[in-house]
């Protein structure tokens, strides 16, 4: 009874969606929105689930004295303090006239998501460009003959992306030999790679919905397929 | 002496080349900067005020919009005669919508010179204002502007047309016949594989190496790191891989090694956990299992890669599992295992991705593969039977590209004809 019952749910809404699909007449072409605002009030609810288990793994790594225990301080010391920011603006802002929200610009709260997180998300996602380049180094090197037709392949479309490779070659022909052979590889062996793959994925798609609609595939709510 | 004389000749050259470069770029620059100056000049927009009002819109009509929901009708007129030709002097057609013949008429939606239809459709819900009411009488008419405003002539006035939603969109009608079959094909081979059919799957390479992952990480003494990307638990991809990590934790809980979940959506967590729980109780190890195992990072995407990277770095993990939605910290995340000397094995349905994990991982799922995982490590026949279903959709997927190929060059008027049978019209 354990598994049957999510199963039946799942078998419902699946067919549910999956009829809605082809019918656009009330109340199946507003399933898709109403099931949309039932996953919001959800993911409200969840957001306190998250936030309460963070809260206990880092207390539990303080308890216990863990060596990750600093960042576990830190952890609580800036959930608690952006908390509290953000009510003392909300409840501070509503005594003013106009009313300031906290999100507004020029709060306390803004001043902690301007200044403090979006430089530190600014330098996770920087140093993304060292690593295209060491990863890059590792893909580029000719090993075998796949990886020397890439190596290839990186050379004339980088090349082709910037004017420096087609200007260099001007003295000998003014066919921009860079540019039109990267945007050879990338409209034709680029685009069949890519539409290949996207078409293996849909029909992965197709068949991991039917196997959860129709029941076969259970071991996403525990004890294998059977 | 010779050799700064030389490098000194040498950057004396590249600054030559550096400067006729950025000359080049002034003068080309210039120009289409002025040739776009030109092509805006030719534009009606430009030109001087309308003196005499256009010829106006004709051949009106208005009718309900197919395949939708109701809510919606479509407006299609011919051009007026002053529209890029004659006085050229019609820069925008408004749609005008009354409830009456005689008015009063509103605006509902302004297109630009050139445009030849409209649909106007609105609110729906019946407390929003604007709501726009199905099986009621509506009045049409299209009016040419000028850049004068007073200056517009009006088309005649079409109606009244009623909007209704449709039960069936028959736009859909090759998607229906695409998933009849391949409902029916993975019917058959559920059957056959129920009966002891044989059903040969190709080797994944990724996921024969999960349970020698799983072996090295034991041997060590080191975790497993399972990360199931940044989708939500309705994305696909990420069903896809909690079917997997199920099947990892039961590993897991067999070797008793140390595994760790980290989530960046809540609502994962929850249902990773149940995931992970279950399989602890499968393996018959329920005391094994811990709630830290599975827990919540943040739902913010860096701060999420800047936690994960942290773990990898601390705790040196000997295996790493990317399995779900992947986006920019793909490659982050598989760099920074890299570096820690981690096995590493990802799947992703996120095309872009795909080579950032390919370049970084020792094993990638490309795609569809990561669907099949599940099935490939369960052997269950149901699920075998499944993937064989999914190989001969492909096979009919393929022959239809080759014989479109060949039908487009070699009888085009078919080949056309043959290419409308999958399109989709939605």
């Amino acid at each position: 009874m354990r598994r049957q019952i999510p199963i039946l749910i799942t078998t419902i809404a699946g067919l549910v969606f999956a009829i809605s699909y082809f019918i656009p007449h009330d109340p199946f072409g507003e399933s898709e929105s109403i099931f949309g605002d039932w996953i919001t009030i959800v993911q409200a609810f969840a957001v306190w689930l998250g936030a309460l288990n963070l809260l206990k793994i880092s207390f539990e790594k303080i308890s216990s004295k863990s060596a990750d225990r600093h960042y576990a301080a830190i952890i609580i010391v800036s959930l608690i303090g952006t908390l509290a920011v953000g009510f003392y603006d909300g409840y501070s802002g509503m005594a003013q006239d106009p009313q300031v929200s906290f999100r507004d610009p020029g709060t306390n709260f803004d001043w902690l998501y301007r200044f403090i997180y979006t430089p530190l998300s600014a330098t996770m996602f920087s140093m993304l460009a060292f690593f295209v380049a060491s990863a890059s180094y590792r893909a580029f090197r000719a090993r075998n003959v796949q990886a020397t037709l890439l190596l290839i392949a990186g050379f004339f479309v980088m090349g082709g992306r910037v004017p420096l490779f087609d200007m260099m070659i001007s003295p000998i022909t003014d066919f921009p030999v860079f540019s039109w052979f990267a945007d050879w590889i990338m409209t034709y062996p680029n685009t069949a790679g890519q539409r290949a793959i996207m078409i293996g994925i849909a029909l992965g798609i197709m068949s991991s919905s039917l196997r959860i609609i129709l029941g076969i595939e259970r071991s996403h709510i525990g004890g294998g397929s059977g | 002496m010779r050799n700064s004389f030389e490098k000194t000749r040498a950057s004396r050259a590249l600054l030559l080349v550096f400067v006729c470069s950025l000359l080049l770029l002034i003068v080309s620059f210039s120009t289409s900067v002025s040739a776009q100056a030109d092509n805006d000049s030719d534009t009606p927009a430009d030109s001087i005020l309308a003196l005499a009002a256009p010829a106006p819109a004709t051949d009106l009509k208005a009718f309900d919009t197919d395949n939708d929901h109701g809510h919606s009708i479509t407006i299609e007129w011919t051009l007026s005669a002053d529209d890029g030709a004659g006085a050229n002097s019609v820069i925008s057609y408004r749609i005008m919508k009354s409830e009456s013949p005689d008015g009063p008429f509103d605006s509902v939606g302004l297109v630009p010179l050139g445009a030849t239809s409209h649909v106007n459709s609105s609110a729906i819900d019946k407390n929003s204002e604007g709501y726009f009411s199905d099986n009621t009488d509506y009045y049409y008419r299209v009016e040419a502007m000028t850049t004068n405003a007073a200056l517009f002539s009006s088309s005649e006035i079409v109606g009244p047309v009623q909007s209704s939603g449709q039960w069936f969109n028959a736009g859909l009608v090759p998607v229906l016949i695409a998933i009849l079959i391949f409902t029916i094909l993975t019917m058959i081979f559920v059957q056959l594989a129920k009966k002891g059919m044989d059903l040969y799957v190709r080797p994944l390479a990724g996921i024969e190496a999960v349970d020698e992952a799983i072996g090295r990480a034991t041997e060590m003494g080191r975790p497993i790191l399972y990360v199931l990307g940044l989708g939500s638990a309705a994305d696909i991809a990420t069903i896809a891989s909690f079917t997997i990590l199920g099947r990892v934790a039961k590993k897991v809980a067999e070797y008793q090694t140390e595994l760790n979940v980290p989530c960046y959506d809540p609502i994962v967590m929850a249902v990773a956990q149940e995931v992970v729980k279950s399989a602890f109780i499968d393996a018959g190890r329920p005391e094994a299992y811990k709630d830290d195992i599975v827990h919540f990072i943040t739902n913010s995407q860096f701060a999420y890669v800047g936690a994960v990277n942290g773990i990898i770095m601390r705790d040196l993990p000997a295996t790493n599992v990317y399995m779900g939605k992947f986006f920019a910290e793909s490659l982050i995340l598989a760099e920074t295992g890299a570096a820690a000397g981690s096995i590493q094995i990802a799947g992703t349905d996120e095309i872009p991705q795909i080579p950032f994990f390919f370049v970084a991982c020792d094993y990638t799922l490309i795609g569809e593969e990561l669907f099949a995982a599940s099935a490939y490590l369960g052997r269950e026949p149901e699920l075998l039977g499944s993937l064989k279903a999914q190989d001969y959709a492909k096979a009919v997927l393929l022959a239809s590209a080759i014989i479109g190929i060949l039908l487009i060059n070699i009888f085009p008027d078919f080949g056309e004809t043959f290419k409308s049978w999958f399109e989709v019209i939605d």
